[in-house]
């Protein structure tokens, strides 16, 4: 079974700056790939090369079966992109922005006739299309430009970033349109910093400081954490990260939203230990649950386990 | 490298045609512009000295006197703008600015000439203002020598018959030029300058702006190759610009009445070479350039030492031998020579043919380099 893309000892360096370090890994045709990690994880950078926008300083790889190093120029014509930044013309309406894009890709006659039609009523600009692009909400300028990333249908579409910047709900009608285009056969890679977009994905590859840590399905990231982990509901959720620091029985405390998660080795032990702990610190708990793991724990534990920091 | 694809050229094309006339009104700035420019330009620089302000301090109050001041006045050259009796209220006028000649006729001036002494004039000018201090100065001599040789003569004619003299009779003709009008000569080389800075500003903000906005990442993942990106951007400027060209041709003709005495069809080939050097140095600014700001301030730093150095304002053979060489890297001094040459000497293409071939040489360069800098700037 060919891959879509399969990636060997990936490398790039930007002086003495290692982007990304030594990175494998493959993603299967039909597979909405998802690639997470903090910002300057080495994602873009990963994806740039993935794309040829940037050279590898060393390592392997292919997309749709070419070489990234020396066939970027096929590859060019069977992929789609589109990065965080918002990448139509604002000052032109959108049937010229499909048109220009289409033409770059020589799609023209019947089929561009076909395609423009496709978009308009995939991202609901159908009433739009003589309006200026410049004009639209941004979560319609981002399905525009979904629309214009797949006119010359390609097998795989590269996301870097899609979404950031965009309100829930049009990130979810965003994903509604990835999943339509992932079960007509594309290939979806996709990198974000939202954890709860990773839910989205088949299977997730974890990035820190330019390196892979991690790369599987998140329900099986979620379950391979080992470590228990209790909610804790106090007034002070700062300082009750910072008095669980390093304290018996307690592998990590972060915050979590208002509340703080705390990673610890005996879950009946810790939810004993805890309110006594804090008390002498002067702080009350108001509640103490026992949470199934987020990817941003499991993020964080395999972090640690690595034994680095997390750069954000 | 140039396995051109006509049809993503021509959707590039249409795209930059399309942006560049999505506003109304930044489309008629480009061809408004150029003609008040030309015409502000035309009539500011002018180098001429006429009515030049000056100050009389005539102490000897005669009819000599004033035969002097009106001779002075008749030249059309001097306005005189302020009189006075002492030499301080000249000092003072001189000071304040206000005027840039001044004339004193001491006591005794009519006088002497009666008796046929050595009479003098003293005439002073602001040195600060050097150009027309030297023309004024020029004036002022010749027609001060003139009053005292026409004076001479009717003195001699008084005393008797004049014996025969064989002078020498000088006569000057400037050719080209024959009023030695300074708008003839700079209204051309005006043209050549508004040219180079619409190409330049239409192209140097092409490509950054791209690249700030995130298309240019967006076509560079597209099998758009960057011959085609930069021939895209370039061919619809070569055409508004061409448009410009005959648009200031036409108001130098017909506005300022610039004698034309070559061929359109030189100036249209000289002028393609020239736009395309133009917009090889606005688009290489602009593909080397991280942000707009700094592409803006790359062109004025090249835009205003070429202006200097091309021979608009000071002409090259007086400028010191080093920087006389670094004057040929300049494309506007070559085209000044060109419409200086073919509108008012006529010159043809056996004269400018050198001039053509150099801007040539220079476009086609500059947007190769523009290309292959573009090509390693985004691989």
């Amino acid at each position: 079974m060919s891959k879509a893309v399969d990636v060997t000892g990936l490398t790039r360096a930007f002086g003495d700056f290692v982007a990304v370090d030594h990175v494998t890994f493959d993603v299967e045709e039909g597979e909405i790939f998802g690639f997470l990690g903090p910002n300057g994880a080495g994602k873009t950078t990963t994806i740039k090369m993935l794309t040829g926008l940037l050279a590898p300083s060393s390592g392997e790889g292919h997309v749709v079966g070419h070489d990234i190093r020396t066939e970027s120029e096929f590859i060019k014509q069977r992929i789609g992109y589109m990065s965080q930044l918002f990448s139509l013309y604002g000052d032109l309406t959108v049937d010229e922005n499909i048109a220009f894009f289409a033409g770059l890709y020589e799609v023209s006659g019947e089929r561009l006739e076909q395609r423009r039609e496709w978009v308009l009523q995939m991202s609901g600009l159908t009433a739009h299309r003589k309006r200026m692009t410049g004009e639209l909400p941004l979560g319609w300028k981002q399905r525009l430009a979904l629309g214009c990333a797949v006119l010359h249908e390609p097998p795989i579409l590269f996301l870097d970033e899609p979404t950031s910047g965009v309100d829930p709900v049009s990130r979810r009608n965003f994903w509604d349109l990835i999943y339509t285009l992932a079960d007509r056969g594309t290939t979806i890679f996709v990198s974000t910093h939202y954890m709860e977009e990773a839910e989205y994905c088949h299977r997730l590859a974890l990035m820190n400081r330019g390196r892979l840590i991690a790369l599987d399905r998140p329900a099986t990231l979620r379950s391979a954490m080992a470590e228990p982990i209790l909610e804790l509901a106090t007034d002070d959720g700062p300082a009750a990260a910072q008095a669980l620091q390093g304290a018996p029985g307690i592998i990590e405390a972060a915050m979590f939203g208002r509340a703080v998660h705390v990673v610890v080795d005996d879950a009946a032990r810790a939810t004993h230990a805890l309110p006594a702990l804090l008390k002498s610190r002067g702080l009350a708990v108001h509640g103490i649950t026992p949470v199934r793991p987020s990817l941003e724990d499991v993020f964080v534990s395999l972090v640690r386990r690595e034994g680095g920091a997390v750069i954000s | 490298m140039f396995g051109l694809n006509r049809e993503r050229l021509r959707q590039m094309m249409r795209k930059e045609f399309r942006q560049t006339f999505r506003d109304p009104r930044s489309a008629r700035i480009l061809f408004v512009a150029p003609v008040i420019q030309l015409l502000l330009f035309g009539y500011a620089v002018n180098t001429d000295v006429r009515n030049t302000r000056t100050f009389v301090v005539d102490r000897d109050g005669t009819a000599e006197s004033r035969q002097l001041t009106d001779a002075i006045t008749a030249s059309g050259y001097f306005q005189i703008v302020g009189r006075g009796e002492r030499p301080a209220q000249l000092v003072d006028a001189m000071d304040h600015g206000t005027v840039v000649m001044g004339v004193e006729i001491p006591l005794g001036f009519a006088a002497d000439l009666a008796a046929g002494r050595q009479a003098s004039v003293q005439v002073l000018v602001d040195g600060s203002t050097a150009n027309t201090a030297n023309v004024a100065l020029g004036y002022a001599t010749q027609i001060i020598t003139r009053f005292g040789l026409q004076h001479a003569r009717e003195v001699l004619a008084r005393a008797g018959p004049l014996p025969a003299v064989a002078g020498v009779d000088f006569r000057a003709r400037a050719w080209y030029n024959p009023n030695l009008e300074s708008r003839v000569y700079n209204v051309p080389a005006v043209m050549g300058t508004i040219v180079m800075m619409m190409s330049l500003l239409l192209t140097s903000l092409a490509v950054v702006r791209e690249r700030e906005i995130g298309t240019l990442e967006q076509l560079m993942v597209s099998p758009l190759k960057p011959a085609e990106l930069i021939l895209g951007k370039t061919l619809p400027v070569v055409l508004i610009a061409l448009a410009q060209l005959v648009l200031v041709t036409g108001v130098a003709l017909l506005w300022f009445g610039i004698p034309f005495r070559g061929s359109f069809a030189l100036l249209a080939v000289a002028g393609l070479c020239y736009i395309l050097s133009g917009l090889g140095i606005g688009l290489l600014i602009s593909t080397i350039s991280a942000t707009q700001q700094e592409a803006f301030m790359s062109m004025f730093f090249f835009f205003l030492p070429a202006i200097m150095l091309s021979g608009f304002m000071f002409p090259v053979q007086n400028m010191p031998k080093v920087l006389q060489y670094l004057t040929l890297l300049d494309p506007i001094r070559h085209f000044l020579e060109v419409v200086r040459g073919v509108f008012l000497r006529g010159a043809g293409w056996g004269i400018l043919y050198k001039q053509i071939l150099i801007l040539f040489a220079m476009g086609v360069s500059v947007l190769w380099f523009a290309t292959t800098r573009f090509r390693k700037t985004t691989a």
